[in-house]
């Protein structure tokens, strides 16, 4: 058995160590918030945060996450109410949503790393999360909003 | 208020596999806290709209979203007729209901094409029998009834009520037909932005998708096909594979017997399938490692095709094909005589009496649809029943199939629409149901199919492989007196032949040839257009500058004539709409303006599903490479229901283009497909996307038309057209990155 803290919840699984976390996050503990797009590391769709950092669920076994905290998209705040999340549904960031998960983990970590973030930092941070439907204009001013939101304090 | 109590309710109506797809999504939680008690029954008045006594109004989606967001604009087109209150009402995605909710068939840019007329009349006839309704209660004339959002009033004697009073009576009354509807200048709603109604779903991770939908007791599946085109199973041994943890079942199974007719959206790439079956997709993708599977070539084989009245029987090429042969034989085909498909006066004479005559060829690669969540479907089989939930554009179309397969009534067979991770033509094909329905069968339980990224990739239903040969004659004084293309493809040509130019020009000829092949194709976001746009406005730049003519004013020369002296009959397009669009664009890109022209400027402009889209795509040069910096887009498709919505859908059509353009392409090699992953298939990145992409949308109150294609096809001509600016050299293959790395290129 595998102690797993997600989302502040402690989980026991019963999995092979060498499981990729995304499954145990999708098929074991049914939080499918966090996204399968490609398996390899390539489209960002299954990002979370283990101990805050930003990493590709698809490609990393759960025993690294024994013992660890993990946030997962379902966790990023209690209320919805991440500057993240608020930006992107105050500029309706989304089409079809399917990468938006995996956008937002990730935009959240840019954020906390980078208070005021340039188009440049925003197209580095951003470069492994594919959108397939294209909002990256959108997402790219959603995370200027959401570090202008920030930056005033405003959180609620 | 209790939000488990309604949980239950859904649950007595519909069953409780439908719990989580249940959405009170236009509450937020604040909302659902306040709001009354909602009573155990919703009275459904048309097959769109059910509102509870306490006036909580529910109007149901038919169509299946794909990001294209009609899950809020055909609500919102119901919700305007209706009159009600946008900010309270509970949009749900509707069962498939052919008989109440209409075709439900989402492509072609046809959603809300096709639903704008019927649901306004479903929400104005609600609105009258409501109205008839209170009328009758109170004593008064109809006339004097008046409604506001949610609200019935009487306003000489001060009577009011809400619509939630009145439904049940409403109900009970025969559905007018006819009824007068609302003028555009009065809309409250539509033309005024929404927001979409599963937002905060999805910025919170619920399950919306296919892929996350999930029963007790559901097994996983996943299924291997052939590693190419033209090779079938020929035996496998699955001793190692059921050693590991978890796997129940590793069989093969035949989709279609012998002699089955299929339907246009039954496409298939592999008849025979491995499957493999257990407890978790990681399991079973580490189970499927350790098959041990034969392949052999499958030879010529048979399709039966039918549909309209029609069947015939289709040669499916046996051979293994690789890119280069396909490419020498497409040069073969180009220069054999080939189906005339259009013509106007006399060309070969003007083409012989020519002082000059132009000539260009193009080609485009096969494309994957690569939507982000892969193919996959659940399907719950029984020998009296099916149960199949997933994403799929059309469950009208592959009902039939499953039925005559699964030996089923229709009326025993349920499908239930998710929302879906991107369509773009791809889920038109249903194929992924009805493997998940075989399987569910045969292994007597609920499963879910997922194919991998690899499977999906590898799978086919491609956008075709395409070539097309454009001419043009000019006499001495440089004016053009003949127009001639040439089209063909693998298997399919891309010609649209009573589309721009034709009739602008005396002397027209349109042809098509095809190569048949074992490579499954289907519809791609704006089919043949998707190529014929990009070969084409490249061709017209050409034109202009062999002519001394600015493109944008070449175009609006030939749309005068069109529109004047139009050539021929069956012109496909308005030249007085399709000029707008290229003076809107020219207007807001300032096109001839000084400051701009330290861009590389790209133009071009497209019809198709009945709208108009022109683009001036902004490159510049970026760390060595083209960057299209920034886009100015114009688009004609009538009435825009939700406007900034349709905004983000131009938005993603311009990066949708610029990425197929500049990378997207499928090879081959003895039928292998050589791309499985997006580390070798490569997709547009946020580096890659424009600053800008500003969008204006030409203010008419025709009724509405496409948006989902429109605007794609002419961005890869406006991008070509820009890297002529930008590099001083046309580029006539796609996809363009690849010819771009070399400093010979540049």
């Amino acid at each position: 058995m595998l102690k797993l803290t997600i989302n502040k919840k402690t989980y026991q699984v019963d999995v092979d160590p060498n499981t990729p976390l995304l499954w145990v996050l999708r098929d074991t503990l049914g939080l499918v918030g966090t996204k399968y797009g490609c398996g390899v590391a390539q489209c960002g769709a299954c990002t979370v945060h283990l101990n805050g950092e930003a990493v590709r669920s698809c490609v990393t076994k759960v025993s690294r996450a024994v013992g660890q905290k993990v946030v997962t998209i379902e966790g990023l705040a209690e209320k919805t109410d991440h500057p993240v999340q608020k930006a992107w549904l105050e500029l309706d960031v989304a089409q079809c949503g399917y990468c938006q998960s995996g956008q937002m983990m990730s935009a959240a970590v840019l954020l906390r790393e980078n208070k005021n973030p340039t188009d440049a930092d925003i197209d580095a941070a951003m470069a492994g999360n594919i959108c397939r439907c294209g909002t990256y204009l959108r997402i790219r001013e959603a995370i200027h909003l959401a570090a202008e939101a920030q930056r005033k304090g405003s959180n609620g | 208020m209790n939000r488990r109590s309604f949980l239950k309710s859904s649950a007595l109506a519909g069953g409780g596999l439908l719990l989580s797809f249940t959405c009170l999504s236009a509450f937020s939680p604040a909302d659902l806290k306040n709001a009354p008690d909602l009573a155990e029954k919703w009275v459904e008045i048309t097959g769109y709209i059910k509102i509870t006594p306490d006036n909580i109004i529910k109007i149901l989606n038919p169509n299946p979203e794909f990001g294209q967001n009609v899950m809020t604009s055909l609500p919102m087109i119901i919700a305007e007729e209706l009159d009600a209150d946008w900010q309270k009402i509970v949009v749900e995605m509707g069962p498939h209901d052919s008989v109440k909710l209409g075709p439900q068939f989402t492509g072609g840019s046809n959603s809300v094409r096709m639903y704008w007329k019927p649901l306004r009349e479903a929400g104005a006839a609600a609105r009258q029998m409501l109205r008839e309704t209170a009328a009758q209660a109170w004593g008064v004339a109809l006339e004097e009834v008046t409604t506001k959002a949610g609200m019935l009033y009487h306003a000489k004697s001060g009577k009011s009520g809400t619509y939630g009073s009145f439904a049940t009576k409403a109900a009970s009354l025969p559905v007018p037909k006819g009824v007068k509807l609302k003028a555009a200048k009065d809309f409250t709603v539509v033309r005024h932005s929404k927001k979409n109604v599963e937002g905060s779903k999805i910025v919170s991770g619920k399950p919306l998708f296919g892929l996350d939908y999930q029963q007790p007791g559901m097994l996983i599946a996943m299924v291997e096909h052939p590693p190419a085109f033209g090779m079938k199973l020929k035996s496998f041994e699955a001793a190692e594979t059921l050693k590991m943890p978890g796997i129940t079942d590793v069989f093969r199974q035949t989709l279609y017997k012998e002699g089955f007719e299929q339907g246009g959206f039954d496409t298939r790439s592999f008849n025979e399938l491995l499957v493999v079956v257990g407890k978790t997709t990681w399991e079973v993708m580490q189970a499927r490692k350790k098959l041990n599977v034969q392949w052999e070539p499958a030879g010529d084989t048979k399709d039966t095709i039918g549909g309209w009245g029609q069947k015939k029987e289709v040669v499916v090429p046996g051979e293994l094909e690789s890119t280069d042969t396909q490419l020498q034989k497409m040069k073969e085909y180009a220069a054999k005589p080939a189906q005339q498909l259009r013509r106007d006066g006399d060309p070969e004479t003007a083409f012989k009496n020519a002082a000059q005559v132009i000539e260009r060829t193009y080609n485009g690669p096969f494309l994957a649809h690569n939507c982000l969540e892969p193919m996959n479907f659940f399907a719950h089989v029984t020998d009296e029943k099916a149960l199949l939930v997933g994403p799929l554009q059309a469950p009208g179309w592959t009902e039939p199939t499953l039925a005559k397969i699964l030996n089923l009534p229709v009326d025993k067979i349920e499908i239930q629409m998710t929302r879906m991770g991107g369509g773009f033509g791809r889920r038109a094909y249903g194929h992924y149901l009805t493997e998940a329905a075989l399987i569910s069968r045969k292994v007597k339980a609920p499963v879910k199919l997922v194919y991998s990224r690899e499977d999906d990739m590898t799978y086919g239903i491609y956008r075709p492989m395409y070539t097309a040969t454009y001419r043009a004659a000019l006499d001495a004084n440089k004016n053009l007196i003949a127009f001639h293309v040439k089209g063909g493809g693998i298997p399919e040509h891309p010609i649209h032949a009573n589309r721009f130019p034709a009739g602008t020009v005396d002397n027209y000829l349109a042809e098509g040839w095809e190569i048949p092949s074992n490579i499954t194709i289907g519809a791609f976001r704006a089919p043949r257009s998707n190529f014929n746009a990009a070969a084409e406005q490249s061709f017209l730049d050409e034109l202009a500058e062999a002519m001394g003519k600015d493109p944008i004013e070449l175009r609006l020369e030939l749309l005068k004539r069109a529109k004047e002296k139009p050539v021929g009959k069956n012109n496909e397009y308005d030249a007085d709409r399709y000029a707008e669009v290229l003076k809107l664009v020219r207007d807001k890109s300032g096109w001839n303006k000084a400051e701009n022209q330290k861009f590389s400027r790209g133009v071009a402009a497209y019809f198709c599903h009945n709208s108009y889209a022109a683009h001036v795509v902004d490159m510049v040069m970026k760390d060595g490479q083209p960057y299209v910096e920034r886009v100015f887009s114009a688009i004609d498709c009538g009435i825009v229901i939700n406007p900034d919505a349709a905004a983000n859908m131009v938005q993603g059509a311009v990066v949708d283009g610029i990425g197929n353009a500049f990378y997207g392409g499928l090879t081959l090699k003895n039928g292998v497909v050589e791309q499985t992953n997006f580390y070798n298939y490569r997709i547009i990145r946020m580096p890659e996307a424009p600053k800008k992409v500003d969008v204006h949308f030409v203010q008419n109150d025709s009724d509405p038309t496409g948006l989902g294609e429109p605007p794609f096809p002419p961005v890869f001509g406006a991008v070509a057209n820009a890297l002529y600016k930008t590099t001083g050299k046309r580029f006539y293959q796609q996809p363009f990155g690849p010819q771009l790395t070399t400093p010979a290129a540049l």
